[in-house]
């Protein structure tokens, strides 16, 4: 191949992440191609949440570094990275509760940044929001809230979209179909980092597979080749 | 009729008290702070309007051209500069900051102006008055104030449930943390709030220059009738706030009928019982 | 990895005891000790015009630390407290006016009184909550002021002075009526400070302390949040009539102006507190001193006082929130009283 090798969209190099003197992450590195969809599973408080908040730009880390397209930002707050690209879909949805559904999709896209999603589009993605945009947020059920979740943040056009646990409390039915609509996402050129703990969902849907365990990356590969006794062995640290 | 009188009386000053009370709720609605300054702020308006009425020679009601956006920069500056960093948990220091910026504003006003009463003078129109219903009679300034207040009351509404400013608002006084994930920069939205909470301050401040004496001191007061004007009409409505500010004033107006040391205390004790009987408040949002 | 889980032992508990004292609340108290039997000495050694300002020190003390009581350990922040001052001055003036009460005996009464009337006036206040709260408390205090205004009986809006057969009635002299009231003085901080320790060293204490940490996690855990909150307010108000019935008493007449100053009675007091420090027992006493020194040092300066004062209390309140003893005791750990709870093996 004569082309130099692209680098990674995002590469996030030996991140320690703290509350306060509590340590959740030690030295976590991650990366994601282009167009690749990557997920971090891990059991509950192993700080799959705490990295993707840290790529977002909600925390800082304390030591460590994330690169974007080449271009450093780690010390970039939340609504810098998203006018960078990066938007979260944040863990239990949290909807804006005094706005419409509509009113939630607009101000994601309130940035303006050029893309593929428009409102039009995001209708498109997930038909039933349509005949619900004008409800108020909170009214929804669960599954449809996750869709406005979703939708609000690719209002932004991201390159990189994170989803903080998509199936937290929702049935497996509900989970399938929002599952189901990530390849078109995918399809029109966004990258994802998945954060789970429906590891089947997860799996199914990932090219690579970061497990975390206590704060530290346990094990990387390929979601096609991980065996389930390696997978089992590195979430539960047994 | 004297009754009939002082009862539209008091209609029209509420329209006054429900302009004092739209800035203190904005606030209160985007940001969860209560300005204890805020009375003092509509004090300084009506100085900041004498001072420009002076020197330039404008009427009061031009001088707005000049009042409305010097406070607004006041607000976008002291949001920005000092209130953003007492916002937090602990409720303990935006109040006391609060409450040290209106010591400092009366005592500031005290030290440049005396505390002598002032008055701005607003020409004819003061005098003029108009019959809306035979036999009474109205001052063409009360009418136009109150229908003003109306005016930017439903303005207010407008920004705030109509347009992709009041979006970025509402949002951010839902969830502060996730409006951030929106590409809102949190500091510049609080700064923006309090700029607006302070333009609708400066007409205040220059309708009541224009309406009665003024001094240093009587902040506190305006301050008292735009919190009461909140409680009585409801937390988080404005149209409520109109409605909440119009009862005061003709409560006020009722005491005064019956005794003029009444008139501020009959105002009191309609807030004490609407607080006694529907601490929500009448007209509350219901969320 | 597999943890043994905890071996179930036969229960030998340990018996515990709670130890309060560090060493330098042993010096703190010894201090304190010393201080105190030097002040009531006060009078043979210090001058009138000294006397006089020991005195005013004293109540500024006690109404900071009843406030610091509320706001710093109950979350009540109240910029209404002089409803209660100008009350217990009002009680004072009509007990002994019309009831012929002898003034001594009208201050403990007077803040009995207080303590019936703040009974209802929580009941309405608790209905607001946070910022809305400290609102709602001045409007208080303005009703206060606005009723005594009315009753013409003890002056309406101009005031009434104290006549001079009660005023006689306190003590023989001149010099000893001002011996008494400075022993009153100094009593009723004395009680005010005995009284806010016994109650933090009490498990209402760990309770106020909880709610001063984190108020949602101190319910969760079964603290009955309410009922200390109503407590320690009324205690607060009771504390704060006897001190302005005290206050009044001294100055030997009373309006309603004077009697409900947002400016004297909570301006004063608030600005005292934060500056010294909230949360502990320690800061209005620091602050209290420090408002003097730089009182007396600065003379008259009047509104420009004020206005530094509040800029400096701004300050304190952007760049240190805990005062200049919350500094001085996080950095070096001081504690003036025996505050601290350790658990320690009983022998």
């Amino acid at each position: 191949m004569a082309d130099a090798p692209r680098p990674p969209l995002i590469d996030v190099r030996g991140l320690d992440v703290f509350y306060g003197d509590f340590q959740a992450l030690f030295g976590v590195s991650l990366r994601v191609e282009p167009g690749e969809v990557v997920t971090v599973i891990g059991a509950n408080g192993a700080g799959k949440s705490t990295l993707l908040k840290t790529i977002a730009g909600q925390l800082s880390a304390r030591r460590g570094e994330i690169v974007l397209a080449g271009t450093p930002a780690d010390r970039a707050p939340a609504f810098e990275m998203v006018r960078r690209g990066v938007a979260l879909v944040p863990e239990g949805r949290r909807l804006f509760s005094s706005l419409s559904v509509e009113e939630n999709l607009l101000i994601g896209g309130q940035l303006g940044r050029p893309g593929p999603f428009s409102l039009a589009r995001v209708y498109e993605l997930f038909p039933v929001l349509y005949e619900r945009r004008r409800q108020p947020a909170p009214s929804l059920s669960g599954g449809q809230q996750q869709m406005v979740a979703i939708g609000r943040a690719l209002m932004s056009n991201p390159t990189l979209l994170l989803c903080d646990e998509l199936s937290l409390g929702l049935a497996p039915i509900i989970v399938r179909d929002i599952y189901r609509s990530l390849p078109a996402i995918v399809g029109e050129g966004l990258s994802l980092i998945i954060v789970e703990q429906d590891i089947v969902q997860a799996l199914d849907a990932a090219s690579r597979v970061y497990c975390l365990q206590e704060g530290r990356v346990a094990l990387e590969g390929e979601a096609r080749t991980l065996t389930k006794a390696a997978i089992s062995a590195a979430y539960f640290g047994v | 009729m004297q009754w009939a009188n002082a009862i539209v009386q008091g209609v029209l000053i509420g329209g006054l008290y429900a302009l004092f009370a739209a800035g203190l709720s904005l606030i209160f609605g985007v940001m969860r702070l209560v300005n204890i300054a805020h009375g003092d702020l509509i004090v300084l308006a009506a100085y900041l309007a004498l001072v420009v009425t002076a020197t330039l020679g404008l009427d009061p009601l031009t001088s707005l051209i000049v009042v409305v956006p010097a406070m607004a920069v006041i607000g976008y500056a002291l949001q920005r500069l000092v209130l953003n960093r007492t916002l937090g948990d602990d409720l303990l220091p935006p109040l006391l900051v609060t409450f040290g910026l209106s010591v400092i504003i009366q005592n500031g006003l005290l030290e440049l102006f005396s505390a002598d009463s002032r008055k701005l003078q607003a020409g004819a129109i003061e005098v003029q008055t108009v019959e809306i219903v035979s036999g009474i009679w109205i001052g063409l300034l009360p009418l136009l104030q109150f229908l003003v207040a109306i005016a930017i009351i439903g303005g207010l509404q407008l920004l705030f449930y109509r347009s992709a400013f009041g979006r970025a608002f509402r949002a951010t006084s839902d969830d502060p943390s996730v409006a951030e994930l929106m590409g809102l920069d949190t500091r510049r939205v609080f700064a923006l709030a309090m700029a607006l909470s302070l333009a609708v301050v400066a007409v205040a401040g220059v309708f009541l220059a224009v309406r009665a004496n003024f001094d240093p001191a009587i902040g506190p007061a305006r301050l008292i009738y735009g919190f009461e004007a909140v409680i009585i009409g409801g937390l988080g409505s404005l149209w409520g706030t109109l409605a909440g500010g119009i009862i005061l004033g003709v409560a006020q107006a009722i005491g005064a009928q019956i005794d003029p040391g009444w008139q501020v205390l009959a105002g009191h004790l309609v807030f004490l019982a609407i607080l006694a009987v529907r601490p929500q408040g009448l007209f509350p949002k219901v969320q | 990895m597999n943890r043994p889980a905890a071996s179930a032992a036969a229960p030998t508990a340990t018996p515990v005891r709670v130890e309060h004292a560090t060493l330098s609340s042993r010096i703190g108290v010894a201090v304190s000790a010393l201080v105190l039997v030097a002040l009531i000495a006060a009078p043979y050694w210090a001058d009138r015009a000294s006397l006089r300002l020991y005195g005013e020190v004293f109540t500024f003390v006690a109404l900071a630390s009843l406030w610091n009581l509320l706001a710093g350990y109950a979350g009540l922040v109240s910029i209404g407290q002089q409803a209660f001052v100008g009350f217990g001055g009002y009680v004072l003036f009509a007990l002994a006016m019309f009831f012929g009460v002898p003034p001594l005996l009208a201050i403990p009464l007077a803040g009995v009184l207080g303590a019936v009337i703040a009974v209802p006036v929580a009941a309405l206040m608790f209905r607001l909550r946070g910022h809305y709260f400290a609102i709602g408390t001045w409007v208080m205090a303005e009703v206060f002021r606005l009723v005594a205004a009315q009753i013409g009986a003890l002056g309406g809006g101009s005031g009434i002075s104290l006549p001079a057969g009660i005023v006689t009635g306190i003590a023989a002299s001149r010099t000893m009526r001002e011996h008494v009231i400075y022993w009153l003085a100094l009593a009723l901080l004395v009680a005010v400070i005995a009284g806010i320790l016994v109650l933090l060293r009490s498990r209402y204490g760990l309770a106020l302390t909880a709610i001063r940490d984190n108020e949602t996690a101190a319910r969760s855990s079964g603290v009955g949040v309410m009922r200390i909150k109503y407590l320690v307010y009324v205690g607060a108000a009771a504390g704060t009539a006897m001190i302005g019935a005290l206050i009044f008493l001294t100055k030997l007449r009373i309006s309603p102006d004077t009697a409900f100053s947002v400016n004297d009675w909570t301006a004063f007091v608030i600005f005292i507190t934060v500056i010294g420090g909230i949360g502990r027992v320690e800061g209005p006493i620091i602050g209290t001193i420090i408002f003097f020194a730089l009182r007396e040092t600065m003379s008259d300066l009047g509104s420009l006082y004020l206005l530094m004062l509040g800029a400096v209390a701004i300050l304190v309140m952007l760049f240190a929130p805990k005062g200049l003893w919350g500094l001085l005791a996080d950095r070096f750990g001081w504690q003036a009283f025996p505050l601290e709870r350790r658990l320690m093996p009983r022998r």
